[in-house]
């Protein structure tokens, strides 16, 4: 038995709504049948290949095409310099300098990372579009390369002349008065660096679009896998000089995304140039090793001069810090992760004067872009190191000291220094049932066990938020000109002519079980099965069914998306009722719908009408309706939370809506001879409130520790000093395999969220929890082989194996200051 | 010597159907099998062979599709997920990824089933490290291969 799934503390009356259905997605992917956008042909379709930098930082002199276009087969080519006629660059969200950035579809002048895509070429077949590639001649004269961000900060190589600075923001957030409570401090722990690591979740279908130009209408139909198509449009249109409405997003199965399928404006512009150019359906499929070289990094983030207040007792009571953030060369999205952090401020304690001092600069690297956890996870590590840090530094026991400092559950909703609430949970709660899973209580005997076996045995903890249901008016704390603030998701319920129910998401599943979970809350609404309930695959912007923010992205799907379901659900079941009250001539108060019926409560047999009835008589038979009562069976509904308006002075406000909670426990032993580090012992516990299919959630738990425990012990995304790509490929970029994973133990709970529509929180982004308990860990095991204090998020075996020959290296970053 | 030829035909047992066909001559047989075929439930997911995405049955031994030219299986019998179910009803395995949430996006899905197919042919009732031995050369990035694992031990008829 390797998994162990508690049950909800909180039981509330639901149908299908709470029970593990089985995904009907599954049918057709077990049987190879889903359909990827590299599954879909077109008649004269051509195949596009990037031409890419393989240097990290140059001019580029000149670009010759001439001997790839006398190949036979090749349709065509696209260069910057055509680009930049096209098109305008994308917009920035960043003040200046980063707002200053021109940033376009191939690279204009000058290359600024391994693998930017200088141009594009066409073919009729994938290996011709390779070999014309390689007769692309490109000239480049080499400059200086920035791969470190504290380098960067020198400005003495200065990527974007326009911006005349690598820093693309920086801005200092500060809530409460932490001077003062570390002038009250019994204890300053001060830790002079920490870095978080750059990997991402690689998904493993790569990027990619089939796009076709209508000459007539001037629209493009792009057949992809963006899974955040709404702000794809707003980034593409403006610099394609074309309206929204010409942009036509359609998909079907995307095989994975994790975030790393939210910037793809710049491949898509060239495809929708390349259709235009070339009058033929063109194709791109991202090979793995220009996904990992040049697509989307996770943000590498350094944590500078932290001080730590700290009571006799062992509260904490703030924080401050420098953080520095490196995106790689263009920024894009990532202004965002900029204050996207700020949505977990505190982390999961109760301190409440925090000063961040932030930074966010460009090196020659790849640019970074949302990956599971965005932003969240580099400032939740931060602080859960500090908790860690301080407990050793001040022999607290690490159990004690989060309880002593969690939030509590009676506080809730809790307001977070910076004006977020916290919704619900039980801090304490989820990391009792994390120990009991591990038997924490056994952890000194086993200790003694492994040691006995030459063997140092660690224990560890990651506790940590999955904030979800983003206010996009956070971005307004960057750049106070933006125009963004709020959110929304649509969906469409209909009830057809034969009686079917169709339901049409704005949402961009990726894996995540949409179809199953929508017609879960569907089927509980309309009183029939989920099998009656058919929500379409993917999204279409023909459909409108799509609202500005429409994705899958940030955990939101159980709040919005859902939300807009539900909204739309009931809207047809009011058409429905009416419709039968007038019908069956009883009261609307005497109709129910149950098991597929609309019928009179309690009424003969015969007076319910099939779902099919109702249907037909909208549809096609609805002569006798009286001319004021129009029920249309079909509803389109935008569920728009609530968040209020945040303040850009204070940089207040509430920024996102729910806070899932994972509390992760792990138990590793370390061979001090080399440095590796074995899971033993693994327990997640999760509580997201209401759980709509428990089963797709804990399957989201288990995805997202294995992403933590594959970036915890191996997965980086490592350059040398030219900015050369070391881990370019799976081959190099070893993420977990079925041998790596040890078993997992999983625990949930339930604390319904009060603000959702269904009291369920969005999830599946908890998995830095891994990365926070394995540190932890880690530095627990090492405790008695010279005390190293783990300082990088990433910890493979060489890099153990260091802090175990010079802990005294590591331990010089921290200092106690006791009064 | 003349020039060295550029293509070649070739024929192929695929999902019990004979199949002649003319290839480059460096064509990869995933490529043949999902671009000329259009069995396209075989997935690419590197350029490095290591992610098992386009495991298919050669002579009813599990290969990485990606790994040869097709012109090297010229006169073989290739398997592919399609023909995994005969009539749309799945088999045990297939039903069992579904029973015990073994998938999420379902892009390795292919592969996996594959893999595991051919382990539950030579080996019925495998336990759980057996395996996890067989599925190491098959990458999911969804499910952190718990509810594989559990999948396939259960279609084996034991429990994980």
């Amino acid at each position: 038995m390797t998994t162990v799934t508690e049950q909800p503390t909180t039981t509330l009356k639901r149908g299908y709504v709470g029970q593990s259905i089985p995904r009907r997605e599954d049918k057709r992917l077990v049987q190879g049948l889903g359909t990827f956008f590299d599954d879909v042909r077109r008649h004269g379709m051509g195949y596009v290949h990037f031409v890419r930098s393989p240097y990290a930082h140059g001019k580029i002199i000149s670009i010759d095409v001439s001997k790839a276009l006398e190949l036979d087969g090749v349709y065509g080519t696209l260069t910057g310099d055509e680009v930049a006629i096209h098109t305008d660059p994308f917009f920035e969200m960043s003040v200046e300098p980063g707002g200053n950035i021109k940033d376009y579809a191939l690279a204009v002048g000058r290359v600024r990372h391994m693998g930017e895509p200088v141009a594009a070429v066409c073919a009729a077949t994938r290996e011709l579009a390779r070999d014309a590639a390689d007769l692309i001649e490109v000239e480049y004269d080499s400059l200086p390369v920035l791969v470190d961000a504290e380098e960067s900060l020198k400005d003495e190589v200065v990527l974007h002349d326009e911006a005349g600075s690598n820093v693309v923001w920086s801005g200092v957030f500060d809530w409460g008065d932490v001077d003062q409570a570390l002038a009250e401090a019994d204890h300053v722990v001060k830790i002079d660096r920490l870095h978080f690591h750059r990997f991402s979740s690689t998904p493993l279908e790569c990027a990619g679009a089939l796009v076709e130009y209508d000459k007539g209408t001037g629209e493009w139909t792009l057949t992809c896998n963006h899974q955040m198509p709404g702000i794809g449009a707003i980034w593409m249109a403006p610099a394609l000089r074309t309206g929204i409405d010409k942009l036509r997003f359609v998909t079907h199965d995307i095989g994975g995304g994790f975030g790393n399928k939210i910037c793809l404006h710049p491949q898509y512009v060239v495809l929708c140039l390349m259709a235009r150019k070339l009058g033929r359906p063109v194709q791109w499929t991202e090979w793995r090793t220009d996904q990992h070289t040049a697509n989307a990094h996770g943000n590498e983030r350094t944590f500078l001069d932290v001080e730590v207040a700290v009571k006799a007792d062992g509260t904490m009571t703030g924080f401050k810090v420098k953080a520095l953030d490196d995106c790689g060369a263009f920024p894009r999205y990532e202004p965002l992760g900029c204050i996207i952090w700020a949505q977990v401020t505190p982390g999961l304690y109760g301190w409440r004067n925090i000063r961040v001092d932030f930074t966010q600069v460009c090196t020659n690297k790849s640019p970074a872009s949302p990956n599971r956890g965005y932003s969240r996870m580099q400032h939740l590590w931060l602080t859960e190191r500090i908790i860690d840090i301080v407990a050793t530094e001040l022999g607290l026991d690490p159990v004690e000291v989060r309880k002593k400092n969690y939030v509590k559950a009676e506080q809730m909703p809790y307001e977070t220094p910076n004006g977020c609430f916290y919704d619900s949970g039980d801090y304490a709660a989820a990391l009792d049932i994390a120990l009991d899973l591990i038997d924490y209580g056994s952890i000194e005997e086993r200790r003694k066990e492994a040691a006995s076996r030459g063997k140092l045995l660690g224990f560890g903890i990651g506790s940590t938020l999955d904030s979800g249901t983003n206010n996009f008016g956070q971005s307004t704390l960057l750049n106070p000109d933006l125009q963004f603030s709020g959110n929304n998701e649509a969906a469409s319920v209909k009830l057809d002519i034969f009686g079917e129910v169709v339901v049409t998401l704005g949402t961009v599943p990726q894996g995540q079980g949409h179809e199953t979970t929508a017609a879960q809350v569907v089927a509980d609404i309309l009183g029939c099965p989920p099998e009656q309930v058919n929500v379409r695959r993917g999204h279409d912007t023909w459909f409108n069914s799509h609202a500005g923010f429409s994705g899958t992205y940030a955990s939101q799907f159980a709040f919005t998306g859902l939300g807009a379901v539900k909204g739309a659900a009931e809207l047809v079941r009011e058409d429905m009722v009416q419709l039968a009250a007038a019908v069956l001539q009883a009261p609307v108060e005497a109709i129910e719908l149950a098991d597929g019926f609309a019928r009179i409560k309690d009424g003969p047999e015969e007076a319910a009408l099939p779902f099919m009835a109702l249907g037909a008589i909208v549809n096609a038979n609805n002569a006798f309706l009286p001319p004021d009562f129009n029920p249309t069976l079909n509803h389109r509904y935008v569920c728009r939370p609530y968040f209020g308006m945040v303040d850009t002075e204070k940089k207040t406000g509430q920024l996102t809506l729910t806070y899932a909670t994972q509390i992760h426990a792990a138990v590793v032993e370390i061979d001090p001879e080399t440095g590796e580090v074995e899971i033993i012992d693994y327990a997640a516990v999760d509580d997201c409130g209401i759980r709509i299919n428990p089963q797709i959630v804990e399957g989201q738990v288990h995805g997202a520790t294995a992403h933590a425990i594959g970036a915890a012990l191996s997965e980086e995304f490592v350059y040398d000093e030219d900015g050369t790509l070391l881990t370019a490929n799976f081959y190099d970029y070893h993420v977990p395999h079925a041998m790596d994973m040890p078993p997992l133990k999983t625990g949930a709970m339930e604390s319904p969220s009060p603000v959702a529509p269904l009291g369920a929180k969005g999830m599946g982004e908890g998995g830095g929890g891994g990365i926070h308990c394995l540190g932890a860990a880690i530095q627990n095991a090492l405790a008695a082989a010279g005390n190293a204090i783990v300082y990088d998020s990433c910890n493979p075996p060489h890099r153990v194996w260091s802090m175990l020959q010079d802990p005294e290296a590591t331990r010089a970053n921290v200092e106690v200051v006791s009064k | 010597m003349g020039a060295p030829a550029r293509s070649r035909a070739i024929s192929l047992e695929v999902n019990g159907e004979q199949i002649e066909l003319e290839v480059a001559a460096r064509r990869l047989l995933v490529h043949v099998i999902r671009d000329d075929l259009g069995l396209t439930g075989t997935h690419v997911g590197c350029d490095t062979g290591n992610c098992g995405a386009c495991t298919i049955h050669l002579d009813g031994e599990p290969v990485k599709s990606c790994m040869m030219l097709a012109v090297q299986a010229d006169g073989a019998k290739i398997g592919t997920i399609e023909g995994l179910a005969g009539d749309g009803e799945l088999t045990p395995l297939q039903q069992a990824f579904n029973t015990h949430h073994a998938l999420q996006c379902g892009y390795c899905t292919p592969g996996m089933l594959m893999s595991a197919t051919a382990l539950l042919e030579r080996n019925p009732h495998p336990t759980e490290d057996e395996v996890r031995y067989a599925l190491q050369g098959n990458i999911c990035r969804c499910t952190g291969y718990v509810n594989i694992v559990e999948a396939v031990v259960a279609a084996g008829g034991g429990s994980a």
